[in-house]
């Protein structure tokens, strides 16, 4: 037993969080800056909270992950760090020479209240800041909100480089929320396919799933670039997936640019995705091509050929607002049973929207925001799943309940492929059943009894 | 079809100025002083380095945090201590189980290890104070799991606005009764590096922990083993050996440590130092405490571990021991003999470069030694003066701001424990025969003249670095991985290990010699350019015609 003291009983509490289901904001914003081109994330605070994300987000990723930082001692944190990052763009943009910086702050710089504007104008002010060069700055204390907190802040500096303007330019902006660079590249190929002009921010892919040549470029070939951004408010609409990440930059563009924004559930699996195609159909006014409808039908296929092996399977998830609720979706739509279902990350309208999905469920789901792995454990050691859905940090509880476990969400440590094969669309879909249905038939396969092990399934 | 470009050969002093050309002129007057073209000769006194000072803000460092330090490296691998982060959910969160340290509870025991605690601080605590909420999250620990005692680590907002967890975790010690519980003042602000939150954490286990456990401990010839954290197994394989020798280990500090080990450290009669950079003090400390003297040793490599073992069994002197220790060096080497002697074939006469954090880029020369392969060019992430050039350069260290701010203890001997382990004539016969007490040459005098040595690397020099010297492999950790890969390199994690290990000790040094021949000669370095980029001219035939 791994987790070996997690009891049964479940006490209530109110100060200790035991392994949660979310981290802090700075890592969110660090992952979102690396979708803009030629961008250094910066984190603005003692080195180790840089070293944790880049950490972090390489394990993830397995791709370099450059950010900067501007290294407080205890002089900074008692007098101010603003003559660290004044020193830290100076050396950055003599030293990397990137397009952009995106700085980001930490509960240290956010407590000893660091105005990013006003020292980024200091700098500019000072010469520091070559000309044609940008720096975007977002507040991210870690005590508040999450990791998705932090990225959604990060993508609304990118959405306040939109400049005022009166002209159209007939795109249609994308936010994708925290999705894989393998999801953003599906999402692009979706549109292309539509035939519709869009800006996507922030875009990993090319970045963060970049190929391996001999040649090592700080800044990789991808991402959106700043002028993209600044034209942002050129824009026909705005299309922003997922409400805790991306809702916040679609609807500053549309309250200060006057770019109309919907906000949709992220488009993991077969209702979230029509959704999401019909939207940006109606949006750009282009017509569906018969090559989507037939994606969409063989996804529809594949549920019903393997219906079997889903229906009324129970499941816990845990992981991130918007990625969670989509699933959780996709799961009733397939007839299973969302059972358990946590994020770390706050927001009371996540267990308002989980109870509405699994209403037609004939047992009431557990969900809980602001939760914990530790209380999802203890939920199942009462009433045990057939599928656990979660970040890496699930595979100590699915090993000691003996439970498959489909790793799905941020961070995963120890599988690969997310970077380079979407859940997302329906291909997305496809791949994400194709994952759960190795894992229920790989148990039924290991359970079965001689004489019931069947060669055909 | 390897790309690998010929070798140009630099002169060490064009490399440095190399490596310092694109910096502003402050940040390279600075970064040469840590850039260090090594000279030792016999003859010569070496170079000295600047080390252990601030990291220079936007340069990307290697660096971590003093918190890093603190709960990560020290306290992270203790099996049956409840770790408490006090801070917001992040720092705790990425201490979880990300540094490889194994563990073996046994059929009952304990093990907090595959948990994260956290009293996840939100506005209103930084805004009023967080010491409610971390007495109740004490208080919470306790009732679910009643462990024998409760740390807790502060991040930076709680120092800022002046949580006082020492005060807390006195209060809820006495109020519990069976439970220790103390605090860290590890703030990741402090300090230069992780080094500061090590020198933390070892002054507060020598504080609350050592010494607690009176019961006398049973063996014959007892030691501590300090510096030993478990890293994908490497205690496992040490302790395996010392038992197999019938040395008993007291108390490792602190891979698959416990409560009782540190509790009881003061029952050993020496001490052996593994990383240097991270303990030296503790060892110290013990030896003016409680009498216990304290050898540098190296697991890391079948020579070094044979020398290691063989000078623990000259230190306590039994010829029974001696002989126990060569039979097993004699039992255990013709395995490694076997491995090496198909390995070297591929391996000799390749470069390597070493960039970790304290101690370890020294120790791994040894394994690269016995591959017949050179380091090149190495260095710390957060050493000292004294890991690079010896501890005879320790009282000439000048102590800077940054280092003040770190708790030195004043350790006196124990009234009732301290015990001298050898009379002075039997210290002196040692010595006169060569075995050396409280001492450490350094990474320095190991590397060859002309090598570069460089304190806290940057991720620009590393890749300036690889494409002037090209090294066949390259070792320093996780965040550097990659972009070393891109440009063609292999890389070896010496912080985690990728997914390998143990790499200590017999089996170890097995392992490790298997993973680096397949790294230096994998064939996926060679497929880094497609056919027709290396051959792109266009011909207006078709190979068919």
């Amino acid at each position: 037993m791994l987790l070996r003291h997690t009891p049964t009983e479940v006490a209530e509490r109110k100060s200790l969080t035991i392994n949660p289901a979310k981290t802090c904001q700075p890592i969110g914003a660090m992952y979102a800056a690396l979708g803009i081109k030629g961008c250094l994330p910066h984190s603005h605070g003692s080195q180790g909270c840089c070293s944790y994300h880049r950490s972090t987000l390489t394990r993830h990723y397995k791709e370099p992950i450059s950010a900067a930082t501007s290294s407080f001692t205890e002089g900074a944190s008692v007098f101010g760090g603003q003559a660290n990052l004044i020193q830290a763009i100076n050396n950055i943009f003599t030293v990397y020479d990137p397009e952009v910086i995106a700085v980001h702050t930490t509960c240290l710089s956010e407590t000893i209240g660091d105005d990013l504007k006003q020292i980024a104008a200091k700098a500019i002010s000072e010469g520091k800041v070559p000309e044609g060069k940008t720096i975007i700055g977002a507040p991210t204390p870690s005590y508040v909100g999450s990791h998705v907190t932090g990225f959604s802040n990060m993508v609304k500096a990118m959405a306040q480089l939109a400049e005022e303007t009166d002209k159209k330019n007939g795109k249609v902006n994308i936010i994708p929320g925290w999705v894989e660079p393998s999801d953003m590249e599906e999402i692009k190929r979706l549109a292309t396919l539509i035939g519709v002009e869009i800006t996507l921010f922030p875009d990993t892919s090319g970045v963060l799933n970049a190929p391996l040549t001999g040649e090592y470029h700080m800044f990789p070939n991808g991402g959106v670039t700043v002028e993209e951004l600044k034209e942002a408010g050129q824009a026909t609409g705005t299309l922003a997936l997922g409400e805790w990440c991306s809702a916040d930059a679609a609807r500053w563009l549309d309250a200060k640019r006057k770019v109309p924004c919907t906000v949709l559930d992220m488009p993991f699996g077969l209702a979230a995705t029509d959704r999401f195609i019909d939207t940006l159909r109606t949006i750009a006014g282009a017509s569906i091509p018969e090559s989507i409808t037939t994606e969409r039908g063989q996804l529809v296929d594949l549920i019903s050929d393997m219906h079997q092996y889903f229906y009324g399977k129970r499941v816990a998830i845990f992981g991130d607002p918007d990625q969670v609720i989509s699933m959780c979706e996709f799961l009733r739509s397939i007839d299973m049973y969302p059972a358990y279902v946590v994020t770390g990350t706050p927001g009371k309208k996540f267990e308002k929207r989980i109870k509405a999905i699994t209403a037609d469920m004939p047992f009431e789901v557990k969900v809980k925001a602001k939760g914990d792995m530790f209380l999802m454990h203890q939920w199942m050691k009462n009433e045990p799943v057939d599928l656990i859905i979660g970040n890496t940090y699930g595979k100590y509880m699915a090993r000691d309940e003996d439970t498959p476990f489909l790793r799905w969400g941020f961070p995963i440590l120890d599988r690969q492929g997310h970077q380079y094969f979407p859940t997302v669309g329906y291909k997305g879909g496809l791949r994400l059943l194709e994952k759960v249905l190795d894992l229920l038939l790989a148990r039924k396969d290991r359970d079965a009894p001689q004489e019931t092990f069947e060669l055909v399934l | 079809m390897s790309i690998k470009p010929k070798l140009v050969q630099w002169e060490p002093t064009d490399l440095k100025e190399e490596l310092l050309k694109k910096y502003p002129p402050k940040v390279a007057r600075k970064r040469a002083k840590q850039i260090m073209i090594n000279e030792a000769t016999e003859c010569e006194a070496p170079p000295e380095i600047v080390a252990n000072v601030r990291t220079i803000p936007g340069i990307i460092t290697m660096r971590g945090c003093t918190y890093a330090g603190c709960k990560g490296v020290i306290m992270g691998p203790t099996r049956d201590i409840v770790n408490i982060t006090h801070g917001p959910i992040g720092c705790g969160f990425y201490s979880w189980l990300t540094r490889r340290n194994q563990t073996d509870p046994g059929a009952d025991g304990d093990n907090y290890i595959p948990y994260c605690f956290s009293t996840d601080m939100q506005d209103q605590d930084i805004i009023f104070g967080g010491e409610k909420k971390l007495e109740a999250a004490i208080q919470e620990a306790y009732d679910l799991f009643h462990p024998k005692a409760i740390c807790i680590f502060s991040t930076c907002p709680v120092g800022l606005i002046g949580d006082d967890v020492h005060a807390v975790s006195r209060k809820m010690k006495e109020k519990f009764g069976d439970c220790n519980v103390f605090g860290f003042s590890c703030e990741g602000y402090k300090g230069v590096s992780q080094s500061a939150g090590h020198h933390i954490a070892n002054n507060q286990v020598f504080t609350h922990l050592v010494g607690e456990n009176k019961k006398p401990k049973e063996g014959k010839y007892k030691i501590n083993l300090l510096g030993e954290y478990n890293i994908g197994g490497d205690g496992f394989e040490i302790d395996r050996l010392l038992k197999k020798c019938s040395i008993t280990n007291i108390a490792t500090f602190s891979g698959n440590s416990t409560y009782d080990q540190f509790a009881s450290a003061q029952h050993a009669d020496l001490s052996c130092v593994m990383c240097h950079r991270s303990i030296n003090y503790v060892a110290d400390m013990l030896e003016t405490k409680y009498g216990i003297p304290w050898i540098k040793v190296n697991f890391i490599g079948a020579k070094s571990t044979a020398d290691s073992l063989r000078n623990i069994a000259k230190y306590f002197g039994d010829p029974k021991l001696v002989t126990k220790v060569n039979d097993v060096i004699a039992e255990e080497l013709p395995e490694v003999e076997a491995v090496i002697n198909d390995v070297k074939e591929r391996t000799k006469g390749k470069t390597a470069m070493l960039f970790v954090g304290g101690s370890r880029a020294h120790h791994y020369n040894d394994l690269f030694a016995e591959l017949g392969m050179k380091t090149i060019s190495a260095g710390y992430e957060f050493g000292h003066r004294d890991d690079y050039e010896g501890r005879q350069v320790i009282p000439g260290i000048k102590i800077d701001a940054d280092s003040r701010n770190i708790e030195e203890l004043e350790i006196k001997p124990s009234a009732d424990e301290y015990k001298a382990r050898k009379t002075p004539e039997q210290f002196k016969a040692l010595e006169d025969a060569g075995f050396k007490f409280r001492h450490y040459d350094g990474l320095n005098p190991d590397l060859d003249k002309g090598s570069i040595i460089i304190d806290d690397l940057n991720q620009y020099e590393a890749e300036k670095l690889v494409e002037l010297l090209k090294p066949d492999l390259f070792c320093a950790g996780i965040k550097e991985k990659f972009s070393i890969q891109k440009l063609g390199i292999p890389m070896k994690q010496l912080h985690s290990y990728d997914s390998g290990g143990p790499y200590a000790g017999f089996k170890g040094a097995v392992n490790f010699y298997e993973e680096i021949d397949r790294l230096v000669n994998s064939k996926v370095w060679s497929y880094m350019k497609a056919p027709w980029q290396e051959n792109p001219e266009l011909t207006a035939t078709f190979v068919w015609e």
